[in-house]
């Protein structure tokens, strides 16, 4: 995989904040979990096996039309830094780049469709959309799968449906999940008041940066837990329907911080900016913070026309570690990527004036 | 709230444990501890606690006391190494299974039947009883919803099916 093939701004097109609600979904993904009928699930698979696999795939791939373009990798021939590059995008999964058999990934060059083979399923494919918008992506997953299936035979059981290596997916095969940005509610302590209303009904929900519950930065990503007894279409609106009562909360603690807490976040806000623009060395985790915070500012219309949320989402992924040391075209050391980062977030605010 | 080692009774002691960083829920019946004593600790190792599957090698333990354990033939796997990976080794496991997977399946998901899409490629016995499935579960709907019409029309539709399959499980005796 060479340099020339990803366009030298590094830009993603799920992450371009034009999709519905973008002001709080940051993107839709739609993921769905397929096996091949002839052969064990994946664990069980000998390399032979999971080479055969991978070229039935690729025979498969290659033979659809909305995958025509997309380029079919073995994870072999990634260096340790694309695959940092791509987890951080999402694109692969630490499941799938950290096995030392044989595995494979085609990515469409717009990077909204990815096809993992040989991860806890035989088949993951995984696309994107910006924004809340579920049904696109699982409008485009299903085309896609519907023209592998020509190809390919799917474990199917008449009963449970797609047969999956772990019965938490059996059924649909299908997880659909949004990251969401939620620092008002966070800001004004009403998120754990919200999620927990939500565990009870059957969706998961994680911080996407950060461990276990703690989310870093304010984003959350949402998605359904169950894929048995439930059609596709069933489980992709109760999820929206949900989220969009989240955004609705979301909104109404942006309003609430706009008119009771203007000078407290006034301060905050401008604070974090003037960190950003004159740190010299940031970990990602303090400038995933403070980045978030800039966010609010954004919502809450105190930067009017100086940040938009566009540019914003991509520099929360090119200040992660795989980002900085692609564009480095090289490794960098912990306190080297300190540094960079903090070069890289003074160059984007160098227009804003404090 | 269901005991997450035996699938049938109340659930009556709760206990939580933290586990690198996770915290791990586990809802039991009285009898359940009772049998399990001392063994907590390690009876509910983490691959069980994230997997939400504790209890399942158990149940294939006492089950085959004095039978082998079960084993799919297929690909091997027992159904003891189930919790231990989280995971099947092979589609044939889900037959083999059965009942057994028929507990996680019901802790995990909300019903034990599939409704979406199906493959284009699948065997045709698949298909029918599969297409069955759906229209049978539409006919509850719509009976729910006193859809009196759709009732007669699903339940014509599923007779329809059902006395073609009858037709072609019949043939080779015939033949």
């Amino acid at each position: 995989m060479t340099d020339a093939n990803h366009s030298p701004t590094l830009s993603v097109n799920w992450l371009k904040a034009t999709g519905p609600e973008s002001d709080v979904v940051v993107s839709s993904r739609v993921r769905l979990a397929r096996n091949l009928f002839k052969y064990p699930f994946v664990f069980k698979l000998s390399p032979e096996q999971r080479v055969a696999i991978i070229s039935d795939v690729e025979k498969a791939v290659s033979g659809s039309s909305l995958l025509k373009k997309a380029r079919l990798v073995q994870t072999k021939d990634l260096s340790d830094i694309e695959k940092q590059f791509f987890l951080e995008r999402h694109l692969v999964s630490n499941e799938l780049v950290q096995e030392d058999s044989p595995g494979a990934v085609a990515i469409t060059p717009d990077e909204m469709v990815s096809l993992m083979v040989m991860e806890e399923d035989h088949l993951r494919l995984q696309v994107f959309q910006s924004g809340l918008n579920l049904g696109e992506a699982w409008k485009i997953a299903d085309d896609i799968d519907t023209e592998l299936e020509r190809e390919l035979e799917y474990a199917f059981d008449a009963t449970l449906g797609y047969l999956t290596a772990c019965p938490t997916n059996v059924g649909t095969g299908l997880r659909a999940s949004c990251m969401l940005h939620l620092p008002s509610l966070v800001l004004t302590r009403q998120a754990d008041k919200v999620l927990q209303a939500l565990s009870k009904l059957n969706l998961a929900v994680r911080g996407l940066y950060g461990e276990g519950t703690q989310a870093l930065g304010n984003f959350f990503q949402f998605s359904n837990q169950i894929t048995l007894g439930q059609p596709e279409t069933e489980i992709i609106s109760n999820l929206e329907g949900v989220i969009k009562q989240v955004i609705a909360h979301e909104r109404e603690a942006r309003e609430h911080l706009k008119k009771k807490r203007k000078s407290k976040m006034e301060d905050q806000v401008w604070r974090a900016l003037g960190i950003l623009k004159s740190a010299r060395l940031i970990s990602s985790q303090e400038a995933i913070q403070l980045l978030s915070l800039v966010q609010v500012g954004i919502d809450i219309g105190l930067l009017e026309g100086s940040v938009i949320s566009r540019d914003l989402n991509q520099l929360f992924l090119w200040i992660q570690p795989g980002h900085l040391q692609k564009m480095n075209s090289g490794e960098l050391s912990a306190t080297e990527r300190d540094e960079r980062r903090a070069e890289r977030i003074r160059a984007y605010f160098a227009k804003v004036t404090l | 709230m269901i005991c997450n080692v035996c699938g049938t009774k109340e659930a009556t002691i709760h206990l939580t444990e933290i586990v690198n960083g996770q915290m791990a829920e586990i809802h039991i019946c009285e009898r359940c501890a009772e049998e399990k004593g001392t063994d907590f600790k390690t009876y509910f190792n983490l691959g069980d606690l994230l997997t939400g599957f504790a209890g399942m090698g158990e149940i294939a333990k006492s089950g085959g006391k004095k039978m082998p354990p079960i084993v799919c033939k297929s690909c091997g796997l027992t159904f003891e190494d189930f919790p231990k990976q989280g995971r099947l080794g092979c589609a044939h496991c889900y037959s083999v299974f059965k009942k057994p997977l028929e507990v996680v399946i019901k802790q995990v998901q909300r019903s034990g039947y599939h409704v979406g899409k199906k493959p284009s490629k699948i065997p045709k016995e698949v298909r029918s009883a599969h297409d069955l499935r759906q229209l049978k579960e539409r006919l509850k709907k719509s009976i729910r919803d006193e859809a009196f019409e759709e009732s007669a029309r699903l339940r014509d539709e599923i007779r329809q099916i059902e006395d073609k399959m009858k037709k072609i499980s019949r043939k080779p005796k015939n033949d």
